[in-house]
């Protein structure tokens, strides 16, 4: 697939909540092509702080629109978030492998916190019951989102505050009844479980996968992640995987 | 107005002097979208070795100040795979292609690896990559050490009359001395800088960002110790330098080239401006144009100082 860099104009920049925010683009040629699961990698500010791209995934497309859903965490983030509607931003994509959207039906969504992130850009192709996971309540995100997108909601947080008491893996094992396949992306620890629930119930699960990347576009080999047939770039055969492939 | 924007290296004539370093631009098909990849002077291999080699565990990059750390530990399909995979695309772009290659234990490895090379017509210079820092179970580099450094270059030399680049490590006390040896051994051209030995800690887990421990500086962050390493090399030994550590961009290429470097390397920038390398080419010719500087060479060295 090919890849553009282009000057993105901000079209708006909504905080949701906390320290999370939407940001819309305007990038035509990467919003034509992109399928769910892929990312594109940001330069942030033309100076040297921060010095390399970040990487977002797609979260959602509109014509010629392009969405972002991000958390402030660092330097980079933080710059990001002070961006005003107006203003341009150096964008490469779409990059990555995206979801496979042929497998096996009906498929279930799993959203573990930021996760939500790629996932709502699926469920707009996959309407079908969507599980949201995050530590409170405080944290759920895109729940609104998932249901007008046409999907059904489950949600799980870690301290009760809101749905199911537990992880959404746990979440997970209550509803795989009538799923054949399983789509998932979240932090690392609640990959895994899904990918052991996923081995337990022998249903294939597709992960998205976050590791540290310099430049996304396959070159410095900075964010691999193992798997059965050796080393794969997160950047490139990734960011999702089938969860059998992988070794945690 | 005529400019000339065509340098050598040895024997090894390039049409300018950018070039894409080893390690930053993949096998160059990664970089196809941005960029016309014949507009770079040279494309240097990302280093190879005989066997695959998976390389090091994953965070293998972290920012930091105006530069990165990276210990990616040469994860590279080895000699045989890349000939076949990855070598013909490179042959495509019609721009010289230089091999970097290292060894994993013995020394020796490098012979089999510049026998090999030999029989490929389209490799228009073997760059000796000595100074890797992320090869696990190595704490000194061949490169150094100058009687390791002599004695590998010269053995090298004897088997093969392609061009001979040895890249030199920038964590030595003196670079000149070893930049001396190179040069006795028979070397053409030297590269440097390769990363400088890094570390960086996350305070809450008290480990190293990256996985490894340590890593190797690359970014804007060494640039003026690269400079200056190139002016140094530039004054001890006769040999063309590459020049590298930092290039963002033509005011940086430059920066260079006056310190003494005949091409400069262009790493870490590849990854945030993937099409920076034409960029910079094209840089460097409107700077002759403005300053009615007839010939790039002329600019070689010309510090005043
Ligand atoms: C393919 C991919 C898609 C992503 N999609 C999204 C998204 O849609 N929304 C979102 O908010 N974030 C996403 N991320 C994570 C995002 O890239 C990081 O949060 C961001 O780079 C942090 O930059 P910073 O300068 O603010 O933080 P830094 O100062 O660089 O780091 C702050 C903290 O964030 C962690 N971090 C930094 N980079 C990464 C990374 N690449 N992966 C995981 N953790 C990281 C650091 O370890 C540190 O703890 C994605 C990452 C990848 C690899
Ligand atoms: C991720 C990464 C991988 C690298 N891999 C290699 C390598 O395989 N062989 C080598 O000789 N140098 C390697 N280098 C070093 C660069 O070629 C260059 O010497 C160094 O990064 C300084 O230049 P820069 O500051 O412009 O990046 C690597 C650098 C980086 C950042």
């Amino acid at each position: 697939m090919k890849n553009f860099q282009l000057q993105a104009k901000i079209l708006a920049q909504t905080k949701i909540k906390n320290s999370y925010w939407r940001c819309t683009l305007r990038a035509a040629p990467i919003a034509r092509l992109a399928r769910p699961g892929q990312f594109v990698n940001i330069k942030i500010s033309a100076g040297l702080t921060p010095l390399l791209r970040r990487p977002f995934s797609i979260h959602g497309i509109s014509g010629d629109k392009l969405t972002l859903l991000y958390e402030v965490v660092g330097q980079g983030t933080q710059i990001l978030a002070q961006k005003k509607a107006g203003e341009s931003l150096d964008i490469i994509g779409p990059l990555g492998n995206g979801f496979e959207l042929k497998s096996a039906r009906p498929a279930l969504i799993v959203a573990g916190g930021m996760g939500a992130a790629p996932l709502l850009f699926l469920a707009t192709k996959v309407k079908t019951l969507v599980l949201v996971g995050a530590k409170t309540k405080e944290q759920l995100l895109c729940v609104q989102e998932f249901k007008k997108s046409g999907c059904r909601v489950k949600i799980s947080t870690d301290d009760g505050s809101a749905g199911f008491k537990g992880r959404v893996s746990e979440l997970l094992k209550h509803n795989l009844a009538g799923y054949n396949t399983i789509y998932a992306c979240g932090p690392k620890p609640m990959l895994k479980a899904v990918a052991e629930v996923a081995k337990k119930y022998k249903l294939p699960a597709q992960l998205s996968l976050e590791e540290h990347m310099a430049c996304g576009i396959g070159a410095c080999l900075g964010c691999v992640v193992k798997t059965k047939d050796g080393l794969r770039r997160v950047c490139k055969e990734g960011p999702v995987f089938l969860a059998e492939d992988l070794i945690w | 107005m005529k400019t000339k924007l065509s340098v050598t290296l040895g024997r090894l004539k390039l049409k300018n002097p950018v070039i894409a370093a080893s390690g930053t631009f993949g096998y160059a098909e990664e970089f196809k979208d941005f960029l016309d990849l014949k507009k770079l002077g040279a494309i240097v291999t990302k280093t190879l070795t005989l066997k695959p080699r998976q390389g090091n565990p994953a965070p293998r990059t972290c920012e930091t100040p105006a530069g990165m750390l990276n210990s990616i530990g040469l994860e590279n399909p080895g000699l045989e795979i890349f000939i076949k995979s990855k070598l013909p695309f490179l042959k495509r772009t019609g721009v010289p292609i230089i091999m970097s290659i290292a060894s994993e234990e013995e020394p020796e490895e490098f012979l089999e690896l510049v026998a090999r090379i030999n029989l490929i017509k389209e490799a228009a210079a073997i760059e000796l990559n000595i100074s890797c820092p992320n090869v696990r179970g190595k704490d000194n580099l061949i490169s150094q050490d100058a009687e390791a450094t002599y004695k590998i270059i010269q053995e090298v030399r004897k088997i093969t009359d392609k061009v001979l680049i040895t890249k030199l490590s920038p964590n030595v006390t003196s670079i000149s001395a070893i930049a001396k040896s190179a040069a006795e051994a028979g070397s053409d051209a030297l590269a440097l800088i390769n990363t400088l030995g890094g570390m960086s800690i996350d305070i809450e887990n008290r480990r190293p960002k990256v996985a490894a421990g340590i890593a190797g500086l690359s970014g804007p962050a060494i640039r003026p110790v690269a400079v200056k390493m190139t002016w140094e090399v530039f004054n001890a030994v006769k040999l063309p330098i590459i020049g590298m550590g930092g290039i963002m961009d033509t005011a940086s290429a430059l920066e260079f080239m006056i310190a003494g470097a005949t091409a400069v390397g262009i790493g870490t920038a590849n990854f945030i401006h993937p099409g920076v390398g034409a960029e910079i080419a094209a840089g460097l010719k409107n700077y002759l144009l403005k300053n009615k500087i007839s010939d790039i060479n002329k600019l070689i060295g010309s510090l005043e100082i």
